[in-house]
């Protein structure tokens, strides 16, 4: 068996690291594409894990971008720190180096970046391997090449290919029955980035129905294995800061519920459709004549404070949308633990990811990844599956575009959506059409079919968008070009938010037919 | 047992990329290659051009951007012309005509957006980033109107007559071509509009491939007309003194073909002129059929030439400014204007033509052909003058202009062979061997070469990358090496990692080539010597960016790269030139074969 199995095990590599080179070829030319302040926020974090001891890196205000990751996140910038400062001491300098950009530190924090990615492509490999060819390299296509990850990682600047990384290992784990180590993964994610917590839930009931089962005792043993585990790594992570007394402060930085509902350009999630709702109201009881207080902040002016920016419907706290994401989450649960199979934990933690981003509170638009990566992994094995990608990733990708909104990555970010949905459509269309003539094994037809293959595939592509899919991407092109280029044509200054608005409601529509899909696919799964 | 099944694992294997790729359907993946180089192309822009910043004389983004200005704010007769408000000695327009033309367009688009770059006097040295990105632009715009669509026309006529197991390759094909990372680098990087003249080249070689000789000969005259790197004066003469003599034993005027061949004076130009040469002369009306291609031609260049016809003055004055002027060519182009006596005219300026050629090489009428001044060789060029001084000093032991004679002689000895052969059996696929043939000849040997006109010979090599490979790969390899030290000034070292990087996986794909894998792995000592090989210049590269040279030789490396290029070059000129020579059995052998059939 072992002898049949390693020649494929070898060309899979080989071939994942041909898709993995051309990523790494086009994320190394789009070194000098804009950068957001994150790239200064992670500069600083070097500067600061580096100069500053253990005990004031959670304090330290020198810089406005202060630390607000968890400890493992922290220490890895502090890895990292050891290299800038043989690249070049000033990258780790506290004062000196503040917005420093000069060449030496933009490549060593892209290609940082660059080279964390390998964790990605690792995880890809655990979870695609025994999968058969065609949809490996799908999967590949989907996640390497992914737009989205290389807008948000490569061009913007952050570190979710590596974390996403730690993710993909821990389902991989989860899909291979090894449980403890996929918990002990998830842990370690979990102190890298806690916005990652939201599938906690899933994993929670998962590893309780699967792994801690087979009796009162095994399973309560197992129980305090994987306590123990998980507790050990939050035990590294934060023993240091729990030492020094510094643990009040780290939490406090990692929460900060005082941001507001919505970030300042809207993530397409539910409470978009909320805002929009209260306005138009707040408008017609107006019209009515009915006297309404202005709300004191506004969320078209950006930043928004403690004060309500509601004025007709309720104020919404961090508790309500926590309870809502738990709620929403709920059939979920219900499934996971009556039947805890390893098959669908992937889909499972992906719904969980979408209805903390539809529902949470102060979402950011690349939080989307956390459920469009993973999701990737399920996508290609049916045509239904197919369709509901299709749309979504297009969607998600496209609500990023407000992320990168300088003249010169104009292009940049078009081409890499077009690319992606050139791929997606021509490979799923190869694939399906394949299996349908697979299907159809009749000798004397076989030979038409191989001869026309091209327009086989195309035919075949029309059933992957269906017709209202096809008619809302049209409508995703005209709000491009509404916001690009009609509305400075016609409105000129005034309402600036409009663009911005109307492509989170739009996107939101897309992001709520992808949740309310998973839902009905999770219900209906027998 | 064991081993049996592997293989059988492996074939399963690369059988199944193989249907993947086929039911990917080709115009499909045809349009991802396309979207795909475009996107590298948006990419490599990203990055500094040459001169970025490098006061005052800047580099060649401020002499296409200062051309711009010139030509959008001068009226046509004064773009060559120097007064009071055209400089030339600043960037002063030497490009032909079509160049002016192509400024003037992209000078209006420029204009639309952001004035203060094309404005007259002030926009001197202008650096902005919107004026950047504009810059940009334009290349990427010239580049997917004319490159993609000719690269796309080439392919579908080279694979039309074939088997649609053949067809597998189309695709890595066309992406070879596409994302052939030295014209990316020079014209998205560098700053450079080679996408058009090149484009328009590989239009005109599709359209001989698809057996369209009179719009082959309209674009490639466009070709000429866009860069006159292709072109150099010198060649005129001495071609038409060959055709000269040629008339004289067969004593038949191809009058029109004469001036059809002078033309033809540039890089891929005598590849041209002897497919086109010897498929007219297989046609039933030779005669008639080398007129037409002539007349054709004459119309192009008349119609491109057309705002400095008014005048001899002025024409000439055009023509001495780019250096463009094909002597007898012009004359004989103002006797067609000026009198219908064109025997005698014709007679009379070949004569003349022959004349100068033994005289000086420097026609009575132009006051400068500045090229000739500048001596055999600049910087360090991977060709034959400049790496044979290192040991013999060519510019001390001869004169300027015994210098040209040998280097004019040395190039016609190298192409004449696979000229001589074209002319013999002109087919497709030799005259795809005779285009690689004669660039390599004039890149080799030819007088006053620059780095970038290593992407001559680089087209050619990639047309031909279904039948040769290797020689792709090699010669895409050393290419973009001995233009290392050029890409290094310009700052453009992370694009040039990236690109290379890119096109050697890109040569390598899962399910890339089909048809033309190597069959069996190559002897052990070829494989020590190509490693060996490789590994020098891995090293070379390294050591040329972190070691200062010693200070007696402050060229040592860039000599060293040159050597090393060189080498490599002429090797592969031989084997193509053997390889096109043995072509001719084959095709000959086909032909039989066709006619049993």
């Amino acid at each position: 068996m072992r002898t049949v199995r390693n020649p494929n095990v070898l060309t899979a590599m080989k071939e994942l690291a041909w898709f993995a080179g051309i990523a790494t070829c086009i994320k190394l030319l789009l070194i000098p594409s804009y950068r957001s302040t994150d790239f200064e926020v992670h500069r600083n974090w070097l500067a600061l894990t580096h100069s500053l001891p253990l005990s004031q890196w959670y304090s330290d205000e020198t810089s406005p971008w202060t630390l607000d990751y968890p400890p493992l996140f922290a220490f890895f910038e502090r890895f990292l720190s050891i290299f800038a400062n043989l690249v070049d001491p000033k990258i780790v300098n506290l004062h000196e180096g503040l917005n420093y950009s000069a060449d030496t530190v933009i490549y060593f924090q892209r290609i940082s970046v660059i080279v964390s990615d390998l964790c990605l492509f690792y995880g890809v490999y655990r979870l695609s391997r025994n999968l058969d060819s065609a949809k490996r390299r799908m999967i590949w296509i989907l996640i390497v090449w992914s737009p989205a990850l290389i807008i948000v990682d490569h061009v913007h600047f952050q570190y979710n290919g590596f974390l996403l990384g730690f993710l993909l290992i821990s389902l991989s784990c989860l899909e291979e029955g090894k449980d403890l180590m996929g918990g002990v993964v998830f842990a370690v994610l979990l102190c890298f980035k806690h916005l990652f917590a939201v599938a906690a839930p899933v994993y929670f009931v998962y590893l309780l129905r699967h792994y801690c089962r087979g009796g009162f005792f095994r399973g309560f043993g197992r129980f305090l294995m994987m306590g123990a585990a998980v507790g050990m790594v939050f035990l590294m992570a934060f023993g240091p800061f729990l030492y020094y007394g510094q643990i009040e402060q780290v939490i406090r930085r990692l929460f900060p519920f005082g941001r507001g509902l919505c970030h300042a350009y809207w993530a397409p999630n539910f409470w978009v459709f909320y805002i929009i709702l209260d306005k138009g109201l707040a408008f017609l009881l107006a019209k009515l004549g009915i006297n309404i207080q202005a709300p004191a902040a506004s969320f078209t002016g950006g930043l928004v404070g403690n004060s309500s920016p509601f004025a007709v419907l309720p104020q919404v706290t961090p508790l309500i949308t926590f309870m809502m994401v738990l709620l929403a989450m709920f059939p979920c649960l219900v499934k996971a633990w009556r039947e805890p199979r390893p098959g669908m934990i992937t889909r499972w933690v992906a719904y969980a990811y979408t209805c903390g981003f539809f529902f949470g509170w102060h979402v950011h638009e690349k939080a989307s990844l956390h459920f469009l990566i993973p999701l990737a992994i399920v996508a290609v094995h049916n045509l239904e599956d197919v369709r509901h990608y299709f749309l979504l990733s297009i969607v998600s990708c496209y609500s990023l575009f407000p992320l990168l909104f300088e003249a010169k990555d104009y292009p940049i970010k078009v081409l890499l959506l077009l690319l992606h949905s050139l791929v997606m459509w021509l490979g799923f269309s190869a694939h399906f059409s394949k299996i349908a003539s697979v299907k159809a094994v009749k000798p004397r037809q076989r030979r038409d079919k191989m001869g026309s293959g091209g327009s086989a595939a195309a035919k075949e592509g029309g059933l992957i968008v269906g017709w209202v899919g096809k008619r809302y991407l049209l409508g995703l092109l005209v709000v491009e070009i509404w916001g690009q280029f009609l509305h400075p044509y016609l409105l000129g200054d005034r309402l600036p938010f409009l663009p911005l608005m109307l492509v989170s409601v739009y996107c939101a529509l897309g992001i709520m037919y992808s949740w309310i899909w998973q839902l009905g696919w999770i219900i209906r799964c027998p | 047992m064991e081993n049996r099944r592997e293989r059988k694992a492996m074939k399963d294997e690369s059988d199944d990329a193989r249907s993947w790729l086929v039911h990917w359907g080709t115009a499909a993946s045809s349009m991802f290659i396309v979207v795909f180089a475009l996107f590298v192309r948006v990419a490599v822009s990203l990055h500094p051009y040459s001169g970025a910043g490098n006061a005052p004389k800047y580099g060649d983004y401020e002499a296409q951007r200062h051309w711009m200005e010139i030509t959008l704010n001068l009226p046509a007769r004064e773009w060559y012309h120097n007064s009071s408000t055209n400089d030339l000695s600043y960037w002063g327009l030497d490009y032909p005509p079509l160049t002016a033309y192509q400024s003037y367009a992209h000078a209006l688009f420029l204009r639309f957006f952001h004035p203060d770059s094309v404005a007259l006097f002030t926009s001197r040295g202008h650096e902005s980033s919107f004026g950047k990105l504009l810059m940009r632009w334009t290349v990427l715009s010239s580049d997917v109107l004319l490159f993609f669509p000719a690269a796309l026309y080439f392919i579908s006529v080279y694979y039309s007559g074939r088997r649609s197991g053949l067809k597998d390759g189309m695709s890595w094909h066309l992406a070879l071509i596409l994302l052939s990372p030295c014209l990316i680098l020079i014209d998205h990087g560098h700053f450079q509009y080679n996408c058009i003249s090149l484009g328009l080249t590989i239009g005109a070689v599709a359209a001989i491939l698809s057996k369209n000789e009179l719009v082959a000969c309209v674009l490639f005259s466009l070709a000429l007309n866009h860069k006159q790197v292709e072109f150099s004066p010198w060649y005129c003469y001495a071609l038409a003194s060959i055709l000269f003599i040629s008339c004289i034993v067969t004593l038949i005027m191809y009058w029109m073909g004469l001036c059809f061949f002078l033309q033809m004076s540039a890089y891929f130009a005598p590849a041209f002129f002897s497919h086109l040469l010897g498929k007219c002369l297989r046609c039933r009306n030779p005669l008639l059929e080398v007129s037409k291609l002539g007349l054709v031609v004459l119309g192009t260049f008349t119609l491109i030439w057309w705002p400095y016809l008014y005048s001899v003055d002025a024409f000439l004055g055009v023509n001495a400014r780019v250096e463009f002027l094909l002597f007898p060519l012009s004359s004989y182009l103002l006797s067609l204007l000026i009198n219908n006596n064109t025997w005698s005219m014709l007679l009379l300026l070949l004569i003349r033509g022959v004349l100068t050629l033994a005289t000086d090489g420097r026609p009575i009428v132009f006051s400068r052909l500045a090229p000739f001044e500048r001596g055999i060789y600049e910087d360090y060029v991977a060709n034959f003058w400049c790496t044979t001084s290192v040991l013999i000093k060519w510019k001390k032991l001869f004169t300027t202009k015994s210098l040209k004679l040998i280097s004019f002689s040395a190039t016609v000895s190298t192409f004449l062979p696979s000229m001589v052969q074209q002319i013999r059996a002109p087919s497709d696929q030799g005259f795809l061997y005779a285009l690689l043939n004669s660039s390599f000849a004039f890149y080799l040997f030819s007088f006053q070469v620059h780095e970038k006109s290593i992407l001559l010979p680089l087209l050619p090599a990639s047309l031909l990358a279904m039948e040769e490979p290797l020689v792709y790969r090699w010669l895409t390899y050393f290419a973009l090496f001995s233009m290392y030290p050029l890409l290094c000034r310009d700052h453009l070292i992370l694009p040039y990692v990236a690109l290379s990087t890119l096109s050697i996986i890109l040569y390598y794909s899962p399910a890339g080539r089909q048809g033309t894998r190597e069959r069996s792995s190559p002897p052990l000592w070829k494989v020590l010597v190509i490693s060996l090989i490789i590994l020098c210049s891995i090293v070379l590269h390294i050591v040329y960016l972190t070691f200062q040279p010693p200070e007696r030789y402050p060229f040592l490396f860039e000599a060293v790269i040159m050597l090393l290029c060189f080498s490599q070059f002429a090797l592969l000129t031989i084997y193509t030139n053997m390889k096109q020579w043995t072509l001719l059995d084959c095709s000959a052998g086909m032909e039989k074969e066709k006619k049993l059939l």
